[in-house]
């Protein structure tokens, strides 16, 4: 009980950590698949003071303010939703369903902050970002709907027991885990399914008015946002960790596999983007539920 | 333990700050040649911490590459004063320092550094990737040092850099 109250407390900081070395990871793997030096593993850290540390920040008004805290606040929400390998958190109060209504809040908030700034990017960047959200919602929707009947449970610890000894949903449900990978993957928000940020078209799309501290924020938003992606597909999919060691491990692997594809990926363009969540991963998740509902 | 006054503090700071710098390259005439191959595999800007930008909020650096004609000098006017501070200008070639082979254009500007507060020039038409780099390394020794002071001096110059921008744009 004491190591639950303890944990609520650090996990936000500890899934901040995890996603600072990963982003740097990933910079440096991509670099050195690019065969280049790379930058130092630790640059998502130095950017992050950097941007806190400016001496200047310019606001439009408050919603453009409240937007990257509301962001900060429904991340670390999720974050008390998802089981780690010591502690359970609050997974016991919300369940598979709560995880997914509260982690959209976040994208609500940004919407709101990036609207105020009265920049047309910024608004085509939150129309994209919203439509991409509602396209990979679908399957993974059907994706989470397939876990709930294979399960016979909405709670996120029992969905991982189920999984114990190496009972898998990757072994023994691959057509829905491919599914739920491509969905969240389109959920980090990375090639080819960057179309809301594309810096070449649409300058960063929503945040191309933030600057300073509120960029800072929402770099801080970026770390724990990947650490929650991850830490859904491995309680998911994975099942779990028994400990630290092989939870990050198991995350890293998932994230390992994601930079390749991202390295060598270009970008979609918006429709197309659109039709491939609602034609493939969605074919897919139908086939895994089809397969769940005769098999069992 | 005392408290750290604010030239301690910046100090502190700079020491991160000059390995993280966010590059946007108004690239107004010529010299975007040159900045692919500096960003690319080739030379690998990124093992410094420098990543090009895209907008002005963002961005630490301002790098002003060739000549500045009077209509592009108001835009970079501009974009200058939408970045926030710490903020450092890059003048990229010859045409910065003295207008290079526009010398005698009518619709040049031909000096940056009476415009804008510019922390370091670039020598050359063009400059290659090896000398950006150089440069860059050496603006970083700059901030180090608190010598990259070119936000300060506009503020406190403000008057006399808008008297010399007001005389080339007449407004």
């Amino acid at each position: 009980m004491v190591t639950n109250i303890l944990m609520i407390i650090f996990t936000p900081i500890i899934a901040f950590f995890i996603g600072v070395i990963f982003v740097g990871l990933k910079r440096k793997i991509i670099a050195r698949i690019q065969r280049r030096y790379g930058p130092p593993v630790v640059q998502p850290l130095l950017d992050i003071i950097k941007l806190l540390a400016k001496k200047e920040n310019i606001s439009h008004g408050v919603m453009f303010d409240l937007g990257p805290v509301i962001l900060l606040g429904a991340v670390i929400m999720t974050v008390q939703f998802l089981p780690t390998p010591n502690a359970p958190l609050l997974s016991n109060y919300g369940d598979l369903i709560a995880l997914i209504y509260i982690s959209v809040v976040g994208a609500l908030g940004m919407a709101l902050g990036a609207g105020e700034a009265s920049n047309p990017n910024a608004s085509i960047g939150v129309a994209k970002a919203l439509s991409l959200m509602f396209s990979y919602e679908l399957p993974f929707a059907i994706v989470v709907a397939t876990i709930i009947l294979r399960y016979q449970s909405t709670n996120i610890n029992i969905i991982i027991h189920g999984q114990s000894y190496l009972h898998w949903g990757l072994f023994f449900l691959p057509i829905t885990t491919i599914a739920g990978f491509i969905s969240i993957y389109g959920a980090m928000g990375e090639h080819p399914f960057d179309v809301a940020v594309a810096p070449q078209e649409i300058a960063t799309g929503p945040m191309v008015e933030y600057g300073g501290k509120h960029l800072g924020f929402l770099m801080i938003d970026h770390m724990m946002h990947t650490y929650i992606e991850l830490a859904l597909f491995v309680n998911l999919f994975m099942g779990g960790a028994s400990n630290w060691f092989f939870f990050i491990a198991k995350m890293f692997g998932v994230y390992f596999v994601m930079t390749v594809i991202e390295t060598v990926m270009p970008r979609f363009k918006m429709e197309n983007a659109i039709k491939y969540f609602m034609r493939w991963p969605t074919i897919l998740a139908l086939i895994g539920l089809l397969t769940v509902y005769i098999g069992g | 333990m005392g408290r750290l006054d604010e030239r301690e503090a910046m100090e502190i700071l700079d020491q991160l700050r000059k390995r993280s710098l966010w590059m946007l390259h108004y690239c107004t005439a010529c010299g975007a040649v040159e900045l692919p191959p500096t960003m690319t595999s080739r030379y690998d800007m990124e093992r410094f911490g420098i990543v090009p930008f895209v907008t002005s909020r963002q961005a630490d650096i301002l790098l002003v590459t060739g000549y500045i004609n009077i209509k592009t000098l108001r835009r970079i006017v501009t974009v200058y004063e939408q970045m926030l501070d710490p903020k450092y200008v890059v003048g990229f070639g010859s045409c910065t320092i003295n207008g290079g082979i526009y010398w005698d254009s009518y619709a040049v500007a031909k000096r940056l550094d009476l415009y804008l507060p510019v922390d370091l020039y670039i020598a050359g038409c063009m400059p290659r990737p090896e000398a950006v780099i150089s440069a860059f390394r050496h603006l970083m020794r700059l901030i180090d040092e608190g010598k990259a002071d070119g936000y300060r001096r506009y503020k406190d110059n403000y008057d006399w850099f808008k008297a010399n921008q007001k005389k080339v744009l007449g407004e």
